[in-house]
């Protein structure tokens, strides 16, 4: 069915077409109209799901482990303070192998407070074992739902995945939305380990160092294996619904001398940039990355790099361009820190990153004379 | 009880806060203020209070306002208060959470600041929702009542905050309304000179969320008290006086409906729902005269 929607309103209704059993959640700005949509969905029973309206994030999680260890469907949704709530959860959820899928409404971290787009909340449970995706698109932020549950649950990944779509940017703006029946495209959940009376087991037990060793060499397994889950998923994605995705978004790519390389909604706000560059002469291209864990391939050699780095690791970088340059110990990036706290970037401002760019420097846009 | 020509003239919250009209939870805090007067440091979890304030650099309060995160503000004036007493200052540390702050996610940290005796004033105002994320339902939203993330009416009773505080045993409790502007300025005053933990439970009539005009709140906070649907007391050392605006409403009690029915949130509400809203209303004021008079 075609519609318009915002990109929170596209996430509740991919949720809804995915029939978790539980839904745990809690309210956050700008994700609020997620909870607040499913909360709807349930009570007029368009969505026959458990929505448990938790008292804190720690919990949301927590719920949602509890749910998905007896071996269903369950999702939540959150952002920045929210997400960092959750952390020790997170770790638990992952650890434990439970293919949990969040929305992650990106916002800036306080204090101040700020209630704008920023990847930090991300970026600081990277370490998670989640995987991550950033969309760019209120399409993409449904499609992408979808795949979620259809990769957190393959049997040789079982890993929780996060989809992060931008605060307000992609949030709260409305596009055009095609919803479907996702039928068998996401298959039945089979969870190997479930909680079976039949078949009792302890779980999280106190474990030593060796069997603790494997178990974390699993997870890391998982991720290597996500790669090729996630490129089924995106194919047989197009093949059953005409959509193509891939780990990374590139435009005009192939001839670039120069390419930007983003997340998210400044993903696509770098295309504009590209085609302007392109018409004064600048072969620019432009990568917006969506897989971030697992990181992806990135053709990067013989090009000049302008990483867009909404986010930032003190003292040291920008997160992006950290990821990207310890992949490609050579590649050539000039890290453009930008967007922080929602600070606007329009394509105007990446053209100029790409026309002033300085090889192997940093640039904090607006800040740094 | 303090004459309203009394109640000091200075203000700590300034004209310019960007607060909703009729918004009670600043009235109140308006109160409070006064009361405390300047040697005061409030503590605020994220909840509307973080937001009325204003944008930096710009604040409309006039005393320090620590802003904190949204579970975490009893352990904070822990700090505070602790630190302030190593170096021999009096200064008030004062949390002003909401409700969701309060009974939802900051509980354990309430519970923890409570027991530990440590020397500061919590206030919840109550204002029965997430008021700064859109008004979803929290622990403290009555039963019944429509938000946001309870589209066809809370089904859950509200969270019973103030038993659970009493379990503490905390020198000194009370609960208020700024329809009431004299007795919260006292109970206010009395907690601050009370040492140890104090926590002050207010009932925060709001317009958007609870769907009433701007102009009705404070009149809708005085029929919440006249229908019992908010007992006014206050517990010193455990000993429990019902305050006076309550113990007139005791004695004749307004129908509840006439509170309900002022506020769009209720609209709809079912006749077995009012039933168990009014049943509840009778116990709680059976016990509270019980305690009162020392039966229990
Ligand atoms: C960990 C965390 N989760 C969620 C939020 C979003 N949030 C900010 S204030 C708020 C609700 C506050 O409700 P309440 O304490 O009742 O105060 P009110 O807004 O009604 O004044 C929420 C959910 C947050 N800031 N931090
Ligand atoms: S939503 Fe309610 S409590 Fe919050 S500022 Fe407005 S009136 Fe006050
Ligand atoms: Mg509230």
């Amino acid at each position: 069915m075609l519609t318009v929607a915002t990109g929170n309103k596209a996430v509740a209704a991919a949720v809804k077409a995915a029939k978790p059993a539980v839904v745990a959640a809690y309210p956050i700005t700008p994700q609020t109209e997620i909870v607040e949509q499913i909360a709807e969905y349930v009570t007029s029973g368009e969505m026959d799901a458990r929505y448990i309206p938790v008292e804190s994030e720690h919990s949301a999680m927590t719920a949602c482990i509890g749910a998905s260890i007896t071996g269903v469907r369950s999702f939540t949704a959150t952002s920045s303070h929210g997400l960092l709530y959750m952390h020790e959860m997170l770790h638990w959820a992952a650890g434990a192998r439970l293919p949990i899928v969040m929305a992650n409404v990106n916002r800036a971290l306080g204090p101040g407070w700020n209630v704008w787009a920023e990847h930090s909340d991300a970026f600081s449970q990277r370490d998670t074992g989640w995987i991550q995706i950033f969309v760019g698109t209120v399409q993409e932020a449904y499609d992408t739902t979808l795949m979620a549950f259809r990769i957190a649950e393959d049997q040789g990944v079982l890993l929780p995945v996060m989809v992060n779509l931008d605060g307000f940017t992609l949030s709260h703006i409305m596009q055009s939305l095609e919803t479907l029946d996702p039928g068998d495209y996401i298959p039945p959940l089979v969870l190997p380990h479930r909680i079976d009376t039949e078949n009792p087991a302890g779980y999280g037990t106190l474990t030593g160092p060796a069997d603790y060793f494997k178990f974390r060499w699993g997870m890391e397994k998982a991720m290597r294996t996500a790669p090729s889950v996630i490129r089924d998923a995106e194919e047989e994605f197009f093949r059953r619904f005409g959509r193509r995705y891939g780990p990374v978004e590139e435009y005009l790519c192939e001839d670039a001398d120069v390419v930007v390389v983003a997340l998210g909604t400044l993903g696509v706000e770098a295309e504009v940039a590209v085609d302007l560059l392109r018409k004064e002469g600048i072969k620019a291209g432009s990568m917006r990355i969506r897989w971030f864990r697992p990181f992806p391939d990135l053709d990067v050699a013989g090009r000049d790099l302008v990483v867009l780095d909404r986010g930032y690791s003190f003292g040291f970088g920008g997160v992006l361009s950290d990821s990207i340059r310890s992949r490609y110990p050579s590649a050539s990036i000039y890290s453009v820190v930008a967007g922080l706290g929602g600070q606007e970037v329009t394509y105007d401002d990446i053209a100029d990153f790409i026309r002033d760019r300085k090889m192997g420097e940093e640039y904090w846009f607006g800040v740094d004379a | 009880m303090i004459r309203m020509a009394e109640i000091p003239k200075e203000e700590y919250l300034e004209k310019c806060t960007t607060a909703c009209a009729g918004c009670t939870s600043s009235l109140t805090l308006r109160y409070v203020l006064k009361a405390a007067g300047p040697d005061t440091v409030l503590v605020v979890p994220a909840c509307c209070t973080s937001i009325l304030q204003g944008t930096y650099p710009n604040t409309a309060f006039s005393v320090p306002v620590y802003n904190i995160a949204f579970a975490a503000a009893a352990a904070c004036a822990s700090g505070m208060s602790e630190a302030f007493s190593s170096i021999g200052k009096k200064t008030n540390v004062i949390v002003y959470a909401g409700d969701g702050g309060t009974v939802d996610i900051g509980i354990q940290a309430l519970s923890g600041a409570l027991e530990r005796g440590t020397d500061f004033l919590y206030i919840c105002y109550d204002n029965e929702a997430y008021g700064n994320t859109g008004m979803q339902r929290s622990g403290a939203t009555p039963m019944g009542a429509r938000t946001t993330t309870t589209p066809g009416g809370k089904t859950d009773a509200k969270k019973d905050i103030d038993r659970i505080v009493a379990a503490h045993n905390i020198p000194y409790q009370a609960t208020a309304t700024p329809a009431y502007p004299k007795d919260l300025f006292d109970k206010v005053k009395t907690a601050l000179a009370t040492p140890g933990p104090s926590f002050i439970h207010v009932l925060a009539p709001c317009p958007p969320g609870w769907r009433i005009a701007s102009d009705m709140s404070v009149a809708v906070g005085k029929m919440a008290v006249k229908t019992g649907s908010w007992v006014l007391w206050e517990r010193k050392y455990g000993e429990l006086s019902i305050s006076a605006p309550s113990k007139g409403a005791m004695k004749k009690r307004a129908p509840l409906r006439e509170y309900l029915s002022l506020q769009g949130r209720f609209k709809g509400i079912s006749e077995s729902v009012v039933n168990e809203l009014e049943q509840s209303i009778e116990k709680n004021l059976a016990r509270l005269a019980k305690e009162e008079a020392g039966e229990c």
